[in-house]
C-alpha cells in the first residue's frame, strides 16, 4: 500500500477536507486553540437575520437597563406632572396615574425587569441544573430522595406556593428572587436529569469513571457540554415565564412593590387608560413581548447551530 | 401445501418468457453522479458509475464506509438520501427513467417492484405493532391482494425463511424475537410484493457469526426461488462471495473492478482489491507468556438476579494478549466490567499482578486505576464529542501523571506519533475525524498513561476492513514496544487469530474451552467452538452451501427418524 491507513480514511471521508484542518495547520500547535472571538465572529457571520434582529434587541436592552440613570429624562418614582398627561411635549409617552413620566419609568423598568429575571432564572438554573446532573449521575437511592423531594415541591400549584412563602417571609426583591428560582428549579431538576440521563450511560462516561475521575469533573466536563442546548432552549422560555410570575405577583400586591417600576405591575397602574382607547398601558406590555421574542430568536439560532454539529456524528 | 401453490403461481407466471426473461435487463444505471452536502457544501459521493443487472442475478457492491455503497443501493430505487442529490446519470427500471418520474409513481414501485433490506432490522420495525402486521402493509397498501390473502403468504414466507413456529411467529412485537429472526422477518416483508429486485443493505453486518450464517442463508434461498434480483451491499467480501453472482468494488464513488465473483475471487487486478482481499491473511505468531499478570479465577457475577457469569477462569500472562472468543450473550463484555470494578463480582477473585483486585471500582487506588485500562467498541460514544482532542487526551496525563504545560505537550506529540496520527488532529472536535482515526485516539487515550492492561471490548468490529487491519496491526506493534498486555474481548475469528496468543471461548457466561491459540483452533474442538469456527464465512463461494450441506448431514446422521 502506498497510502498511509490515515490518508487513506481521511480521502474515504465524504465529507472532503474539514474547514478546521486549514485553520488548524496554520497556526503552530501550541497556540492553535483558535481565540474565543473568532469563532464568535465566524458563528455571527453566517447567523440569520432573525438572530441579528434578537441580538441588537437585547444589547439595546441591556445598554438601557445598565445607564438607565444616564438616558431616564426624569426620575424613577419623581412625580413631575399632572396624572395621564397625553404623549408628547415634555412627556414623550405622558405620564401615569401619579403623574410620573412614563419613559422614564420604562427605562428604569427595563433595569428592574430584567435584572430580577435574570437573576431569578440564573439561580433556578444553578440549583436545578446541578442537582438533575447530580441525580443522573449517582443514581439510585440519591436520585430516588432527590426527584421524590422535587415532585412533592410541584405537586403544590406554583403560583399559590409562591404567595404563601411571600406572605410567611415577606416581600422583598432578595425573597421574591429566591423563592420563584427554586421553585423553577423543579422544572429544571427533571429536565436536567431526564437529558443527563441519555448522556450518562454513554462509554465516555464510564471511562472518565474508571479514570477515578470525581463527580465534580464528570458533572461539569462531560456531561454538561452535552446537555446544553436543551438547557438553553429552556433558559430562554424559563426567562420569560419568570416575567410573567413577577407580573402575576405584582398584580397581587406581593411582586415588586411600588414605587419601584417594574413592567408587570405598570400594564396594571394604567389598566383603565385602555377603556379610553390610550395604547400606554400597552408600551411595558410591548417591552415584555419584543424582549420575549428577541430571546427566543437568538435561542433558536443556538438550536440550530448546535443540534447541527450533532448530524454530522 | 401454500408452498406449492406459490410455487406454482410463479411457475405459470414464468413459463412463457422465461429463458427470455432470464436475460432480459432489468435495471441499467448510467452515468449516475450524487451530491452530498456537509458545511453547507456540495461534495461528489458518486462519481459517474454504471452498472447493468439481469432479471434473477445478484450483484455485491464492495466497499469501505463512504465508498458510497448505500448511496448507489438507494439511487437503484430512484431515490436519495436528504442531504443528497442526484446531478447527472439515468436509473432504468423496467424501461422506465426512475429519475424522470414524480413521487407518487414512485411510491407505486417501491414496496411492490423494489424493496429495501435495511442494516438494522431493530431500527427499522415500529415496535409498536405485531410483525406480521408490519409484513403486510406493503402488500395490502399497494392493494395488490386481500389482507388475509397476504397474511397467509406472510406466513408462507416465514416459513420458507425458516422461522420458528412460523404460524405464530408473525403475532410477537418485535422486541420478542432475536436481532437474526428480526432481520429474516424483514426480507419477509421485503419479499410480500414478490418484487422484482430488492437491494440488501448490510444485512447482517450488526448479527453474530453463528445468527449471520442462518440469515444468508434464509436469503439466498429465497432469492433463488422467487429468482429475485438483487443488490447486496456489505464491506465483508467473504459474505458478498457467498450471495453475489457478480461482484463490483468500489472506492471514493467511483467503480474500481467489476468482475464475476469467482473469477474476482481468484484473480483481482487491481491493487486496492488485492489489498482487500489480503486484509485476512494478518496471522500473528503465538507465543507463551511467564509471568501472569492478571488471574480471574472461579468469578461469578449477576445482573441483579440474573446470573451471568459461572466459575469463570481467565488467566493472563504479562505482555501477551488472551481473546475472550463468544457470541453476544456469552457474558464476555460483562467480564470486562468485572475487571473493570464497574460490576463486583458475587464470588471469585481476581488478583492483579500477585495482588488482590479490590472488587469495586471506588476501593481502587488512583495507580491502580492508572494500570489498568479500557478500549471500547464504539469510539463515537467512547470520547466526549464536545471536547478537543488534546483535552481528552491530555486529561489522563494531567490526572495521573501530573504533567503539565511543555511536558505535557512533548507527551501529547510523542502519543500522536505513537498512533499514527498527524499532530493538527490535536485541535479537533472527535465529529471531525473518522471512525478508525476515532478508534486511534481511543487507543491513545488508554496508552497514555503507561498501563500495564488494556481491555479491548471489540474494537474493530464497528470499522471496515482495512481500517480494522491497521488498527490490529497498531495494537500489536505497541504491545511489542511497551510490553503491555490485551484482554482482547471478540466474536470474530478472524481477529483473533490476528491478535492472540492465547483464546478463551465463552458461552452462556461459561467457560467452554480455553489454551493456546494453535491447541484451541485445532481439532477437537469442544462443540461449541466448531459451531463459532465453521460459522466464519470464508473466501470461497461454494463455502455456505458446503457448511449448511454438511450440517444438515449432521443433522439427518443424529436423528434419522427426523
Amino acid at each position: 500500500m502506498s497510502l498511509s491507513a490515515e490518508e487513506l480514511e481521511t480521502l474515504g471521508r465524504e465529507g472532503a477536507p474539514l474547514p478546521l484542518a486549514e485553520t488548524s495547520s496554520a497556526t503552530p500547535a501550541l497556540t492553535s486553540r483558535r481565540g474565543v472571538l473568532q469563532t464568535v465572529w465566524r458563528a455571527l457571520k453566517t447567523a440569520p437575520l432573525t438572530a441579528w434582529f434578537g441580538l441588537i434587541v437585547i444589547l439595546a436592552y441591556a445598554f438601557v437597563a445598565i445607564f438607565a440613570p444616564l438616558i431616564a429624562p426624569f426620575g424613577e418614582s419623581a412625580v413631575v406632572g399632572n396624572q395621564y398627561e397625553p404623549w408628547g411635549g415634555k412627556f414623550i409617552f405622558g405620564t401615569d396615574q401619579l403623574g410620573r413620566d412614563m419613559l422614564s419609568r420604562l427605562i428604569y423598568g427595563a433595569r428592574n425587569t430584567i435584572g430580577i429575571a435574570v437573576l431569578t432564572t440564573g439561580l433556578s438554573f444553578t440549583i436545578g441544573g446541578v442537582l438533575g446532573l447530580f441525580a443522573a449521575i449517582v443514581g439510585g437511592w440519591t436520585d430516588q430522595l432527590l426527584s421524590r423531594a422535587i415532585d412533592m415541591l410541584m405537586a403544590i400549584p406554583q403560583l399559590i406556593f409562591a404567595l404563601m412563602l411571600l406572605s410567611i417571609f415577606g416581600s422583598s426583591v432578595p425573597n421574591l428572587i429566591v423563592i420563584i428560582a427554586v421553585l423553577d428549579s423543579t422544572r429544571v431538576f427533571r429536565l436536567t436529569r431526564a437529558v443527563a440521563m441519555n448522556v450518562v450511560v454513554l462509554d465516555f462516561v464510564e471511562a472518565a469513571h474508571l479514570q477515578g475521575e470525581k463527580l465534580g469533573w464528570i458533572m461539569s466536563r462531560e456531561v454538561l457540554p452535552n446537555i446544553l442546548p436543551p438547557l438553553v432552549a429552556e433558559f430562554g422560555l424559563r426567562f420569560c415565564f419568570v416575567f410573567l410570575t413577577i407580573s402575576a405577583l405584582s398584580f397581587l400586591g406581593l411582586g415588586i412593590q411600588p414605587p419601584t417600576a417594574d413592567w408587570g405591575s405598570m400594564v396594571r397602574e394604567n389598566a383603565t387608560l385602555i377603556a379610553y382607547g390610550d395604547v400606554t398601558p400597552l408600551l411595558p406590555a410591548g417591552c415584555i413581548a419584543l424582549l420575549t421574542i428577541a430571546v427566543n430568536f437568538v435561542v433558536d439560532w443556538f438550536l440550530h447551530k448546535t443540534s447541527g454539529l450533532r448530524d454530522e456524528h | 401445501m401454500s408452498i406449492k401453490e406459490a410455487e406454482a403461481q410463479l411457475s405459470s407466471a414464468g413459463t412463457t418468457t422465461d429463458a427470455a426473461l432470464k436475460s432480459a435487463t432489468l435495471l441499467q444505471i448510467e452515468g449516475l453522479c450524487i451530491e452530498g452536502q456537509s458545511e453547507e457544501r456540495w461534495h461528489r459521493i458518486v462519481k459517474g458509475i454504471g452498472l447493468t443487472l439481469r432479471r434473477g442475478e445478484v450483484l455485491g457492491l464492495i466497499g469501505e464506509s463512504g465508498a458510497g455503497k448505500s448511496t448507489i443501493g438507494l439511487a437503484a430505487m430512484g431515490y436519495a438520501r436528504p442531504g443528497c442529490r442526484i446531478t447527472a446519470g439515468r436509473v432504468v427500471f423496467n424501461g422506465r427513467d426512475l429519475l424522470q418520474l414524480g413521487e407518487s409513481d414512485l411510491r407505486r414501485l417501491w414496496g411492490s417492484k423494489i424493496a429495501y433490506v435495511a442494516q438494522s432490522a431493530a431500527a427499522s420495525f415500529n415496535p409498536a405493532h405485531r410483525l406480521i402486521d408490519q409484513c403486510v402493509e406493503a402488500v395490502v397498501g399497494h392493494q395488490l391482494t386481500a389482507e388475509d390473502n397476504a397474511k397467509r403468504n406472510a406466513v408462507d414466507l416465514f416459513r420458507r425463511l425458516r422461522l420458528p413456529a412460523p404460524d405464530q411467529f408473525g403475532l410477537r412485537y418485535p422486541h420478542q424475537v432475536s436481532g437474526g429472526q428480526l432481520q429474516r422477518a424483514m426480507t419477509a416483508m421485503a419479499m410480500a410484493c414478490r418484487p422484482d429486485l430488492i437491494i440488501f443493505d448490510e444485512p447482517t453486518t450488526a448479527l453474530d457469526v453463528t445468527t449471520q450464517i442462518e440469515v444468508l442463508a434464509a436469503i439466498k434461498d429465497i432469492v433463488r426461488q422467487f429468482d429475485t434480483a438483487a443488490i447486496y451491499i456489505s464491506h465483508d467480501l467473504a459474505v458478498v462471495a457467498q450471495m453475489a453472482d457478480r461482484v463490483m468494488v468500489l472506492r471514493y464513488g467511483e467503480l474500481v473492478e467489476e468482475a464475476p465473483t469467482r473469477v474476482m475471487l481468484s484473480n483481482p487486478q487491481m491493487p486496492y482489491t488485492k489489498s482487500l482481499w489480503a486484509v485476512r491473511s494478518l496471522r500473528k505468531e503465538e507465543e507463551a507468556g511467564e509471568k501472569i499478570l492478571l488471574d480471574v479465577s472461579g468469578v461469578d457475577a449477576s445482573y441483579g438476579t440474573f446470573k451471568v457469569l459461572h466459575d469463570v477462569n481467565v488467566k493472563l500472562p504479562r505482555g501477551r494478549t488472551v481473546a475472550v472468543v463468544g457470541e453476544s450473550g456469552s457474558g464476555k463484555s460483562t467480564l470486562a466490567r468485572v475487571i473493570t470494578g464497574l460490576l463486583p463480582p458475587s464470588s471469585g477473585s481476581i488478583r492483579f499482578d500477585g495482588k488482590k483486585l479490590p472488587a469495586r471500582l471506588k476501593e481502587r487506588d488512583k495507580d491502580l486505576l492508572r494500570r489498568i485500562q479500557m478500549i471500547y467498541q464504539m469510539p463515537d460514544t467512547a470520547l466526549n464529542p464536545r471536547r478537543r482532542i488534546r483535552d481528552i487526551l491530555g486529561r489522563p496525563l494531567k490526572h495521573h501523571l501530573g504533567l503539565t504545560g511543555a511536558a505535557r505537550q512533548r507527551r501529547l506529540l510523542e502519543l500522536m506519533r505513537m498512533i499514527e496520527l498527524d499532530e493538527r488532529f490535536l485541535d479537533r472536535l472527535p465529529s471531525e475525524l473518522s471512525g478508525g482515526q476515532k478508534q486511534r485516539i481511543c487507543i491513545a487515550r488508554a496508552l497514555a498513561i503507561n498501563p500495564e492492561l488494556i481491555i479491548c471490548d471489540e474494537v474493530t468490529s464497528a470499522l471496515d476492513q482495512l481500517v480494522a487491519e491497521e488498527i490490529l496491526k497498531l495494537l500489536l506493534r505497541l504491545q511489542k514496544e511497551l510490553n503491555v498486555s490485551y484482554l482482547y474481548i471478540t466474536h470474530d475469528l478472524a481477529t483473533v487469530k490476528a491478535i492472540a496468543d492465547e483464546i478463551v471461548v465463552m458461552h452462556q457466561g461459561r467457560v467452554v474451552e480455553s489454551g493456546p491459540k494453535s491447541q484451541v483452533l485445532t481439532p477437537p474442538h469442544h462443540a461449541y467452538t466448531e459451531l463459532l469456527l465453521s460459522s466464519v464465512p470464508e473466501m470461497d463461494p461454494d463455502w455456505l452451501d458446503a457448511i449448511l450441506a454438511k450440517r444438515q448431514g449432521a443433522e439427518l446422521g443424529a436423528s434419522p427418524s427426523g
